[in-house]
């Protein structure tokens, strides 16, 4: 098992030097100046003097790169163009907006797509399971920046149900403790805020989960129908244990294993949906902070967020690895995995 | 398997013929498009704005007063387009490489899936926007970015194939027969990975168009006046408390095409693959 972690962990290294090569040629292969790009169009030539001489503009491509790499080990992404606040700084309060939202997404499609998913299969060529299989193939076909709008033009403009859009109404009292306002709202005993916040997460939630829970739905249903056929499962059931427990203590047990890697290769989709949908219900998180910045020409901005996105994702992938491993003990015998 | 045993194979399958009916349905509207549209794409009508559907515009008009059902009826040339010029960017390169990779193993093998696993550590949109900023918003670009983002896929696809076609007989039989490598990989192995390919192929139409339609609602895409699906939402997210109607005919037609495509997929798969399910 250390040999596997510790060969993952290598993996991970060069794909991060990988990834950060190839968002470091970004300003380089974006025709214009680089120094411009960074400081902006309305920088002074001493501005642009300064930065030039900071990241070794003058110098080969290598050094610059180790000048970049070595900033960004130290925590240094550069400093935004619109605000002059370090990208880092930007990245970090934003991340915590759509941490909120993608938590409350990947519970949302977890759940329903696994329900979904063992109904389908105990009860597989039901009413039931065409229906949840149909709603799958829509779900997963559906552009979700269209079902966010329409979601918000019913339950927001039509019936007034929910609200349209950012994190909680403008103008309430807000103690920013660890940045998860759901949270923070409990910490500091503020159910208004809390029940405030939890409307705002609602249609946001919803729309990222979509795509999500299809595919959960069908690798569920696929896998449960899989385990139901095996030997052990006719034995539960010859010993007379309950239909539940067979199904949730047995079959859903032994299926979870393709389950657990779909949720997490999810997350990749969870992450590049939030793009999408924060765009949408104006929810301050990195998604919309991309497209912002790019509309802003904000170049360090951009880079520094699709860095940021990337090592999320790697990080995720290796855990979603290492958790396989742990599920399954038999991947842990023989080393491979 | 024969062609013929899959085409009657094909006409059984009510979820491949469901998602064909589908797509030639708007294939066909997006090729006689200019003869059927009501009115002009592109011509504004400023007494006529925001008008909901009506006998005259069945769609309504939108914020310039332009018919939203002739709009829609063009995007789908577009979308087609977009879908077939992206996934063969994607599917040259990709299969290329995937045919490398698997056939000759470690020493090509490493450098390209270590850099395809480089190209899959980005979220697809974020890769797609990261490409677009570098080459500019444009329709073309559009295409490209898609196209590039989706390379990995396919790759992935065609080595895993070639790795267990490469150990086969009839691979030994041509090599003992003196055939040479790119002999073997371009005329023995490639056309057995073909299956695969077209329903991989066919799943990733619907993905790019998508894809494709998710940048052109970011405003990376096509360029206003074309009609492209996602720059149309873009547009009606503005007018969504009085005018739902700009947003909503755009989203069902990308709903319906990449519908029609998931169906044909899903069932070309349970036809010619069965071993991807």
């Amino acid at each position: 098992m250390a040999r596997f972690i510790s060969r993952r962990l290598f993996h991970l290294i060069f794909i991060l030097i990988g990834v950060s090569i190839l968002v470091f040629l970004m300003l380089r292969l974006i025709p214009g100046d680089p120094a411009h790009l960074l400081v902006g169009e309305l920088a002074s030539p001493q501005d642009i003097a300064r930065i030039r001489e900071k990241l070794g503009l003058d110098s080969s491509y290598v050094y610059q790169y180790f000048i970049y790499a070595s900033n960004l080990l130290k925590g240094d992404m550069g400093t935004s163009i619109r605000s002059n606040v370090p990208v880092s700084q930007e990245i970090f309060v934003r991340f915590l907006a759509t941490v909120e939202l993608s938590i409350a997404a990947m519970l949302i499609s977890s759940l329903i797509g696994i329900l979904a998913g063992v109904i389908s299969s105990v009860r597989q060529y039901s009413i039931f399971d065409y229906f949840s299989m149909m709603m799958a193939l829509v779900g997963i076909s559906m552009p979700i920046f269209w079902l966010g709008l329409m979601l918000m033009y019913l339950f927001s403009v039509k019936w007034g149900i929910l609200p349209m859009m950012g994190r909680f109404t403008m103008g309430l009292d807000y103690h920013v403790i660890s940045g998860l306002v759901m949270l923070d709202s409990l910490l500091s005993g503020d159910i208004q805020l809390f029940f405030n916040s939890v409307k705002h997460l609602i249609l946001p939630a919803f729309t990222l989960a979509t795509i999500p829970m299809a595919i959960i739905a069908r690798m569920t249903r696929s896998s449960m129908l899989e385990v139901m056929s095996k030997d052990y499962i006719r034995t539960a059931r010859a010993k007379g244990l309950s239909r539940g427990t067979v199904i949730f203590r047995h079959a859903l047990k032994n299926a979870f294993l393709p389950i657990i890697t779909v949720i997490g290769l999810n997350f990749g989709l969870l992450l590049g949906g939030a793009v999408l949908t924060e765009t949408i219900f104006s929810w301050p998180g990195l998604g919309r902070y991309v497209v912002d910045s790019l509309s802003a020409r904000d170049y360090p901005a951009v880079q520094g967020c699709i860095l940021f996105f990337a090592v999320i994702m790697v990080i995720v992938n290796l855990t979603v690895d290492i958790f396989y491993l742990y599920l399954d003990p038999r991947l842990r015998i023989d080393g491979k995995g | 398997m024969e062609k013929v045993e899959a085409l009657v194979e094909l006409k059984k399958n009510k979820t491949a013929m469901a998602g064909l009916i589908l797509i030639c349905f708007l294939l066909i509207l997006a090729l006689i498009g200019p003869w059927i549209s009501p009115h002009p794409p592109l011509v504004p009508d400023p007494i006529n704005r925001l008008k909901g559907p009506s006998w005259s515009h069945p769609f309504g008009t939108d914020s310039l007063g332009r018919d939203i059902l002739s709009r829609v009826i063009y995007g789908s040339r577009i979308s087609i387009i977009i879908g077939l010029i992206a996934v063969s960017i994607s599917l040259v390169p990709g299969t290329i490489l995937g045919l490398l990779s698997g056939f000759y193993g470690r020493k090509v093998d490493e450098p390209i899936m270590r850099g395809m696993d480089i190209m899959l550590a980005f979220p697809a949109i974020l890769l797609a926007i990261f490409i677009t900023a570098i080459l500019g918003p444009s329709l073309l670009n559009t295409m490209i970015a898609v196209g590039i983002v989706y390379i990995p896929h396919y790759a992935r696809i065609v080595r895993s194939s070639v790795l267990s076609l490469k150990e086969q007989l009839f691979v030994q039989a041509v090599r003992s027969l003196g055939g040479s490598n790119l002999r073997i990989i371009f005329l023995h192995i490639f056309p057995n990975t073909i299956p695969p390919i077209i329903v991989y192929a066919t799943l990733g139409m619907g993905t790019a168009v998508l894809q494709a339609a998710a940048l052109g609602f970011l405003g990376l895409g096509a360029q206003p006046p074309t009609p492209e699906w996602g720059a149309m939402l873009s547009e009606g997210r503005q007018y969504i408390q009085n005018a739902p109607h700009v947003a909503a005919f755009p989203g069902i037609a990308i709903f319906m095409l990449v519908l029609g495509f998931n169906l044909f997929g899903d069932g070309l798969r349970d036809i010619l693959d069965p071993s991807l399910r």
